[in-house]
This record gives structure tokens, C-alpha cells and sequence, in this order.
């Protein structure tokens, strides 16, 4: 088995505020090629679990290495760019799509790059849109085309691992299809150095984006055999 | 020179007091239910000013350095309290930010102006030295309040676009950037406005007293001059410094936003 990409050893947060625990000490080994799919109640420490994979909150306790190495302080903006979280509510900039997609080149993580206009095109077009869709303002986009660009913003920019935070749970059966496919598209690409994880509701497109299971349930992560059923994927207290 | 006519008579004072029912009639005709806040405003504008008179004919006849350091401090005090008292978004500490905001920057330009620029001598002839931290404060007041209250508003409402710029590999910098650039400009705008309108819409507070007091307009202009650079700098200063201290409480080293440390101020009528 190739060596894991991500790795975290008991990794647990609390509320700094209250000290109640928003995630028990949790284990988790992703390797190239795997895609996680995380289910569970709403409120559970679904995206507790994400936020504190991406280090955007700070984890109280436990291990996190990426490629086997612990990350540095000074190292978070460079695993984030690895490492990429993309939430529910794509944050997009005023300006238009291709104003979104040069935005990332302007900062110093990413200055040895440049924006390539073509290989954007290309994803585009894969998902049936004309480049004139560049030039589009961000607030005249439908919920879809918002997670598109969310999504397209990251993926120019080459992670490794993609957290996704429910990001169709807001969209059409068709818009749905298509950010599944261009994920799809990205992690064959490159077989060898790609995984997911993916938090959804629905147990239909777990199976259709996961290759491992896992619920989520009163802040504990648990990896079940396979896909779960409807009522595993998001009834409290059901047992595995 | 002729003072005479400087002198306010009490029954001078007490038609212009009258013409605060002005904006009594204002309240009740549109009922906007503010007399009551109205009739306390002007009690303590009557109340405070008549107080400071006394303190200062005192302080002004003593002349010993720690009395007038003692009213600057006092007057820095709530100022600094003062500063942090708006928005609708505070976080533990704020209170502090703005006291070390306002004190810092205000009491570095005083001493500027005091030393280097106007040159007193001594420095602590009260006459010169309470008026002059007294404008710098009150500016530096207004900047740093502007200035904590669009930041923590900013970083509020778009927490979600902050968020995404640390997801993108955005430095905790990089991701403060915006919401400080706009917080700033919100903190230097009033002095700039003041700047840009002084001679032609106002006649600022300093160049009017000293006027008012006889002096040649040519005199009282510089002294306007130097006074307007000054709050410029204290302000600008403070409105930096401000959005500085609310960077090092939200953002922690290992680049993540701490954005639970803002919070919704409880409503307060």
C-alpha cells in the first residue's frame, strides 16, 4: 500500500468558549486514490472534522501529518494550497468569473505560477460552457455556476486533497452532476497523488463518489464496511 | 487689544440655551421621542464645561507638571474609553485596543508638537498643553472608533471571503489585507474631509479661539496648520495602530481566523 497523503492520529477539538468537545479524538489515514465520503446528522462534527483537516480552526490535541511530516506554522498557507477546502457557500469576490480565477496568482503562495487562460477554457468546455462564461460578473451566477468557479479556483491551482463540505448540497440534479464529474475528471487525472473526502446527505451520491464510508455521529468518526443506507446516512443514534 | 466684548454676560448664556428647545420642538413635532436624551445633553454640556472651567482656572494657576500630566491622563482615559464604545461588533479586549490606540498615538504627536514643532517652554504650561492634547484626542477619538468599528464589522460579515483567502493559501496577512485597508480609510477619511474643506466651509476650533481672542488671523493660522498636521498623524496613527491590535486578536500564528473571538454587542437603547 502506497504511503498516506494525509494522516491524523487522534486529533480533537473543543469550543474554546465553553470547552464542550466539537470532535473526540479522531484517526484517519487517506491515500492516493482513495475518496472518503463522510455522512451523518446535521450538527454532528461533519465540518468540524473538515475545517480541522484544512487547519482552519486550530486542533486542541493529536497528530496531523501531511506526506509524513507534521505541518509548521509557518507551513498552513502552502498545505491549505495542498490540501484544499471547499465550503458550502462558495466566498466569491465581486468582479467577474475570470477576475475569481486570477485573484489565487496574486498572492505570494502562488507568485512562482501564472494564470492559464487556456487550460481554464479547457475545464470549461468540459463542463459545456463557452469561455465567454470569463467574463461573467460573480453576482449575476446561478447557484451551480458559483460552485463551479468555487470549484475551478481551487482545482487550477493543483491540490492534492480535496475536503468538499457539501458542495452540492444547494444545487440541481444537473449542477450536482457536474461538479461530481470535474472532481471526477481531476482526481483521474492523476490517479497516483489524488483522494477526496466528501460530506454529503445523500447516500446515492456517496456511492457514486466513494470508494470509503464513514459516519459521523455526536462528534465521533466511524468507518462503516460499506455504502450506507438511507437512514445510516443521516438518522442520529443508528448504529452501523 | 479689546476684550471687553469677550466677555459673555449669564443672560447671554441664557438665550442661547433657549435655543435649544429648537430642537425640542423638532423632537416632539416628529416625535422622535428624544427630548429626554435631549434635555440630559445639554444639561451636561452646561454641567462638563462649567466643571472643566473651574478645573482648569485651578490648574492653570498651580502650574506644576504632575497636575497638568494628571488631567492629560484623565482626559486620555476617556477618550480611550469612549473609542471603543461603537459598533455593532466588539471582542474581549477591544476596550484595551482603544485605550492603547488613543494613548499611544495621541500622547507621541502631543509630545512632538510640544517639543519639536511649537516648543513650549516648559512643556507642561497648561494653557498650551491640555488644549492641544485636548484636539489631537478628540480626533484620534473619532479615527480609532471608526476605524475598530469597520474592522470588526468587516471581518464579520465577511468572514466567508477571509476564510476562502486562507483556503486559497492566503497568508493571515493577506487574508487581513482588505478589511484593514477599508477599516483604515474609514479611520483617515474625517481628517481628510477636514483637511480638504478648512479655511473655505470651517474655521477650525483653534484658529477661531485665537481670533476670538485678538489675535492677528495671519498668527492664527499657522498655529491652525501645525494643529491640523498634527491630528492628522495622531489619527492616522491611531487608526493603524487600532487595526493592528484587532489583527494579532483574530488571526493566530498558524494562519487561522479566530473569528470567535468577534461578537454581536448586546443591543443597548
Amino acid at each position: 500500500m502506497s504511503v498516506a497523503i494525509l494522516s491524523v492520529e487522534n486529533i480533537e477539538r473543543r469550543d474554546p468558549v465553553s470547552g464542550t468537545v466539537l470532535l473526540h479524538p479522531t484517526n484517519l489515514q487517506l491515500r492516493a486514490g482513495e475518496h472518503a465520503v463522510v455522512m451523518g446528522p446535521s450538527g454532528s462534527g461533519k465540518s468540524v472534522l473538515m475545517r480541522s483537516l484544512a487547519l482552519l480552526d486550530a486542533i486542541d490535541g493529536g497528530d496531523l501529518r501531511f506526506l509524513g511530516q507534521p505541518v509548521a506554522a509557518s507551513g498552513v498557507p502552502a498545505y491549505r494550497c495542498r490540501v484544499a477546502y471547499i465550503a458550502q457557500q462558495p466566498g466569491l469576490f465581486p468582479g467577474t468569473v475570470e477576475d475569481n480565477l486570477r485573484f489565487p496568482y496574486t498572492l505570494r503562495e502562488h507568485r512562482q505560477r501564472r494564470f492559464d487562460p487556456d487550460a481554464v477554457v479547457l475545464l470549461l468546455e468540459a463542463t459545456g460552457r463557452r469561455a465567454s462564461f470569463l467574463g461573467k460578473a460573480t453576482r449575476d451566477l446561478s447557484g451551480g455556476e458559483a460552485e463551479l468557479l468555487n470549484l475551478l479556483r481551487v482545482l487550477q491551482l493543483d491540490p492534492t486533497i480535496l475536503l468538499l463540505d457539501e458542495p452540492t448540497s444547494a444545487l440541481d440534479a444537473a449542477a450536482t452532476a457536474m461538479v461530481e464529474s470535474l472532481v471526477g475528471r481531476w482526481a483521474r487525472r492523476k490517479p497516483a497523488e489524488a483522494a477526496t473526502i466528501w460530506v454529503t446527505h445523500d447516500p446515492a451520491q456517496a456511492r457514486r463518489v466513494g470508494n470509503r464510508f464513514f459516519r459521523m455521529d455526536g462528534s465521533r468518526l466511524e468507518e462503516l464496511a460499506g455504502p450506507p443506507t438511507a437512514a445510516e446516512a443521516s438518522m442520529p443514534g443508528v448504529v452501523a | 487689544m479689546n476684550a471687553s466684548h469677550l466677555e459673555l454676560p449669564w443672560s447671554s448664556l441664557a438665550v442661547a440655551a433657549a435655543l435649544i428647545l429648537i430642537n425640542g420642538v423638532i423632537s416632539v413635532v416628529l416625535r422622535l421621542g428624544l427630548e429626554g436624551k435631549l434635555a440630559m445633553a445639554a444639561l451636561r454640556t452646561i454641567v462638563q464645561l462649567l466643571l472643566i472651567g473651574q478645573i482648569l482656572e485651578w490648574v492653570f494657576a498651580v502650574e506644576r507638571w504632575y497636575v497638568v500630566l494628571a488631567i492629560l491622563s484623565a482626559m486620555t482615559l476617556i477618550a480611550g474609553r469612549a473609542a471603543a464604545g461603537r459598533g455593532a461588533v466588539s471582542y474581549r479586549g477591544m476596550g484595551l485596543d482603544a485605550m492603547i490606540s488613543v494613548f499611544a498615538s495621541s500622547w507621541l504627536i502631543t509630545a512632538l508638537g510640544l517639543f519639536a514643532v511649537i516648543r513650549f517652554d516648559p512643556w507642561y504650561q497648561a494653557q498650551f498643553a491640555i488644549p492641544i492634547l485636548g484636539i489631537i484626542l478628540g480626533n484620534t477619538l473619532t479615527g480609532v472608533s471608526l476605524g475598530l468599528e469597520r474592522i470588526t464589522e468587516e471581518l464579520s460579515v465577511r468572514r466567508a471571503q477571509v476564510e476562502t483567502l486562507l483556503c486559497l493559501g492566503a497568508s493571515r496577512w493577506e487574508a487581513f489585507r482588505l478589511p484593514a485597508q477599508q477599516a483604515v480609510k474609514a479611520g483617515i477619511m474625517p481628517v481628510i474631509n477636514a483637511m480638504t474643506v478648512v479655511g473655505v466651509v470651517s474655521l477650525p476650533g483653534t484658529m477661531t479661539g485665537l481670533v476670538l481672542a485678538g489675535q492677528p488671523p495671519e498668527h492664527a493660522i499657522r498655529y491652525q496648520i501645525v494643529i491640523m498636521f498634527l491630528i492628522a498623524a495622531a489619527s492616522g496613527l491611531g487608526t493603524v495602530s487600532a487595526v493592528l491590535l484587532v489583527y494579532r486578536r483574530t488571526f493566530s500564528r498558524e494562519h487561522c481566523f479566530l473569528y470567535r473571538q468577534l461578537e454581536e454587542r448586546k443591543a443597548e437603547d
